[in-house]
């Protein structure tokens, strides 16, 4: 449970995390095994439809979110049970609370239910005097240690079988053996006992289907079944988001939920309950059954135009999964309850902003939530609109907002970066690196050798490098980027070349701006509108068949976020689209649209692996091109495991977390390094920065190149 | 291969793979031989430990303490005709048969035999209809659950069952599950165990009634 008070305290929770060994490699293991399951699970299924199918179902079901609850209701009520809707969570664990007290209840067995870890109904159930048992092993095993849960579907994943072997000795009085089939053995006889001695089972619900006012809850231990049979009296916590109109709906989810969340292709049992069942122990033979709904900010939420898809979540934990950054710190440093990329949101929305604003920030931008999510829903996107709000609300921080106001103006801007080539002379020793970092920024970032600003800028040499192209086949606009265009303007010199030779007429529309993707990151959103109008003005989509760039985030942000930013505003809609048609990464623009061929390169099987920018292979969907574009240069292609893992650079990301950055490339080098390749390519200046500087100080011998480099050195030149 | 025996090859695979035992049957007398086996041979083979033998605390201990001396079976629900068969081999063996009462046996019982009302071939499932307490409870406390399932109830998916859910569903109050495989944990290291709360097998017959 993140509850650090500023950004320095929790900076250094974080680097406690990075320092667990136990946590590092479970994390790892997790990581790795979790792709391969998930892809298993889903084989031969047409994933990207199930995705938007469940989008649109949950989208419509939000809106009518108080519809269903009535329609749910009056069946419920119709069937025997007593439905409450709690506006806040106080309110939910009172309603509960007394429901245990008029039924005179002492004891209560729980089933997982996030819902209630949400509103800490353990603890006010506790406090009013009720023995509390958690029968979710993971869950029991938390809550004994007294620690909120590390992952919404593996809730104690950051604990090895030795700590509860010590946990499980201090439970019993008896000494146990820190063997896993033992030790759930032992946990089966303990909470079996607790089961009989309920008077009353608390479960959540996955799904509360309103056509015929029924529940259903997924679990693989069963225990939820048991939850829900043997006490006499059964309360569901349900936020009103697990609305949904028919049974279909469910079964929907049903598809993607397990298979999403854990690689299976079902969890082992499916309750679906409707109305009070038949119970031995209870008056009448009949269960007493309550469903308290909890609204706790969700009505509000399901009203919001820009915040109201963070309902469509399904709890699959995916979004943690596949995060790079959860997978370094763990569920304890990624959110304050929920976990996870979402987490990161519901934090915001349930548990308010001072819980918020520390985590919102640890967002790497790496997409990969956004691939996985069940529900399609965006959410590294609402993770930057949240931290924007956050500092609406309470004032913009000064770096970010001089960012802000340094990027809405071009010439100061580029000014300033020029300033910066005279500032480093003294520190760079005249190589490419920066060689002496001044101490107080040394400390933490002296994980890479960072890159030099080049001599001359490429926008300062582009007359000199213009080709002119009789009738050009294709117009091609060059959008170079900050990073390129100031560090690695030789990019672009190999770029121009190759595409001059093939064809295209190049320009360099000389007003372009960076393209706004920084100030996005750091929660301006009104510099990165401004800085989209800046570019937009500049390079004028009718002139061009294509607006190349050579940097996989650029593309993404000029394809996806301008779109997000302007697309609904009537003054830019049609040029923004018309933009965002023609905005296309260099790899795609050399392989499909010149035809480069492998006969216009040289022949020397030089071993070549990929890295995969994030915002190339999930943020413009492109990963073959790359590749066949390597294995024409010449080279004998290797892959490597973790090709679409995240190199941890993350713009301005690394400087605010350099400790994360620095472990998560780590771990890149050496998955890297194990494919005995030469060389990495890749397609993104902010990618070479990050791994070429962190090679250059390991001293490891793999080169890191740009592929536009790798085809302006490999080329025969007729 | 026909387009059935696809169906209930993906099924047997589906249910394989997370652990079922499937096999085939001719008779519903056939798969009471089966459970009276299964439950015969329990002991013997000494695979199934149910957690008694490890270190407990005394409340947990003391319930293991209940457990009967007798091996137990379960066979709620299961039509009045078919009763004295089943009943018969129990007593071959000396195994109790019970139809209810199981709020008696919580420490655990041997065996909880069924008839299940559907299979999902995509994820290797059983539908139960399980609103009555006994048919659930021996679904859950029992060691070994045997489950009969006819091959002509057997579908493609869920999607294919949504009248017959539907219909569970309206008739109130209903408790319906889904079963895939035996209860299952990876919550310590996400390492699998089975039998966590539930079953630690499930046997699938499946009955070859067309």
């Amino acid at each position: 449970m993140q509850e650090a008070k500023n950004l320095n305290a929790y900076k250094g929770e974080v680097d406690k995390a990075l320092s667990n060994s136990f946590l590092r490699t479970a994390m790892d293991n997790f990581a790795v095994a979790y792709r391969t399951g998930r892809a298993n699970a889903f084989a031969g299924m047409d994933v990207e439809t199930l995705i938007a199918e469940i989008a649109d179902a949950k989208d419509a079901a939000i809106a009518r979110m108080d519809d269903l609850f009535e329609q749910f209701k009056s069946k419920a009520e119709a069937a025997g049970i007593q439905v409450h809707l709690a506006a806040t969570a106080e309110e939910a664990n009172r309603i509960i609370a007394d429901i245990a007290k008029e039924n005179d209840a002492k004891k209560v067995v729980k089933a997982k239910s996030m819902t209630a870890e949400e509103t800490l109904l353990n603890h006010h159930l506790e406090a009013e005097g009720l023995e509390v048992t958690e029968t979710d092993l993971g869950e029991w095993i938390i809550q004994l240690r007294h620690e909120g849960p590390t992952h919404m579907v593996m809730p104690a994943i950051h604990l090895s079988r030795h700590q509860v072997a010590d946990l499980f000795t201090d439970v019993t009085g008896q000494k146990q053996d820190a063997e896993i089939e033992r030790l759930v053995k032992v946990a089966r006889r303990e909470l079996r006992q607790k089961y009989v001695e309920a008077d009353m089972g608390v479960s959540g619900a996955n799904f509360a289907i309103a056509e015929s006012g029924t529940i259903g809850l997924t679990t693989n231990e069963g225990n939820a079944r048991l939850v829900t049979t043997l006490p006499r009296i059964h309360v569901a916590l349900v936020g009103l988001e697990k609305l949904t109109p028919t049974l279909h709906d469910a079964l929907r989810v049903l598809r993607a939920l397990p298979r999403n969340a854990t690689g299976q292709q079902i969890t082992s049992y499916v309750t679906w309950i409707t109305g009070p069942n038949e119970c031995r122990s209870a008056p009448e033979n009949k269960k007493v059954m309550h469903i308290v709904f909890l609204d706790n900010g969700r009505r509000a939420l399901a009203k919001d135009p820009v915040f109201s898809e963070v309902l469509r979540c399904v709890r699959c934990g995916a979004c943690a999964n596949v995060c790079p950054v959860y997978r370094m710190v763990g569920g304890h440093q990624y959110g304050h309850i929920y976990i996870g990329a979402i987490g990161l949101i519901l934090t915001y929305f349930f548990h308010g902003r001072e819980k918020a604003r520390n985590i919102v920030q640890n967002c790497i931008n790496c997409e990969a939530c956004k691939a996985i999510c069940a529900a399609g829903i965006d959410l590294p996107g609402i993770i930057k609109k949240v931290h924007g709000r956050i500092q609406d609300e309470e004032g913009h921080p000064a770096t970010s907002a001089l960012l802000g106001m340094v990027l809405r103006n071009r010439t100061l801007f580029h000014s300033l970066l020029k300033a910066g080539r005279a500032a480093q002379k003294p520190v760079t020793d005249d190589t490419r690196y920066i060689r002496h970092l001044p101490q107080i920024f040394a400390r933490d970032h002296g994980f890479r050798a960072l890159p030099a600003i080049a001599d001359k800028a490429f926008r300062d040499r582009w007359e000199s490098l213009r080709r002119p192209v009789e009738n050009p086949k294709h117009r091609v606009a060059l959008f170079a980027g900050c990073v390129q265009d100031f560090v690695y303007p030789e990019h672009l010199e190999a770029a121009v070349d190759l595409m001059a030779d093939h064809g295209a007429a190049v320009d360099f529309p000389m007003k372009q701006s960076c393209c706004g993707l920084p100030v996005k990151m750091m929660g301006e959103k009104e510099a990165e509108r401004a800085v989209a109008v800046q570019n937009l003005t500049a390079i004028d989509p009718n002139k061009y068949d294509h607006i190349v760039t050579l940097c996989a985030s650029c593309a993404s942000h000029l394809k996806n976020a301008y779109v997000d930013l302007l697309g609904d505003d009537p003054q830019w809609e049609e040029k923004v689209r018309a933009f965002a048609d023609k905005v296309t990464p260099f790899s795609v623009l050399v392989n499909d649209v010149l035809g480069v061929e492998a006969d216009e390169f040289k022949d020397y099987k030089i071993k070549a692996t990929f890295h995969a920018p994030c915002h190339l292979c999930r943020g413009v969907k492109v990963t073959e091109q790359p590749k066949e574009l390597i294995r024409k240069a010449g080279y004998e292609f290797i892959p490597a495991d973790e090709e679409q893992t995240c190199c941890g650079f993350g713009g301005t990301y690394s400087a605010k977390f350099p400790h994360i950055s620095a472990e998560i490339l780590a771990r890149k080098l050496d998955d890297f390094e194990k494919t005995g390749a030469d060389v990495i390519i890749t397609e993104c200046p902010g990618c070479v920065m990050q791994l070429r500087g962190g090679m250059e100080k390991r001293g490891g011998r793999v080169r890191v190149k740009h592929l536009a480099e790798v085809l302006g050195e490999e080329r025969v030149k007729t | 291969m026909s387009g059935l025996e696809a169906l209930y090859d993906t099924f047997t695979q589906k249910a394989e793979l997370v652990s079922a035992v499937v096999s085939r049957v001719d008779s519903p007398e056939a798969a009471f031989r089966y459970a009276v086996d299964v439950c015969d041979r329990k002991d013997a083979c000494q695979l199934l430990v149910s957690g008694c033998a490890e270190p407990l605390s005394p409340n947990a201990d003391g319930l293991c303490e209940a457990k009967a001396a007798q091996k137990v079976m379960a066979a709620p629900g299961l039509p009045a005709d078919q009763l004295p068969a089943l009943k018969a081999l129990c007593d071959e063996k000396g195994i109790a048969l019970i139809e209810d009462g199981l709020l008696d046996h919580l420490a655990g019982i041997d065996i909880g035999f069924t008839v299940v009302d559907f299979g999902i071939a995509e994820t290797g499932s059983l539908v139960l209809d399980s609103s009555s307490e006994a048919v659930r409870l021996a679904t859950m406390i029992s060691e070994i659950h045997i489950a009969l399932l006819p091959m002509s109830k057997i579908f493609e998916t869920a999607y294919d069952l949504e009248d017959a859910l539907q219909d569970f569903m309206a008739s109130v109050p209903n408790y319906t599950a889904f079963i895939t495989g035996a209860s299952r944990t990876a919550d310590i290291e996400r390492v699998l165990a089975l039998g966590v709360h539930g079953p630690l097998e499930l046997h699938i017959l499946l009955w070859e009634d067309i």
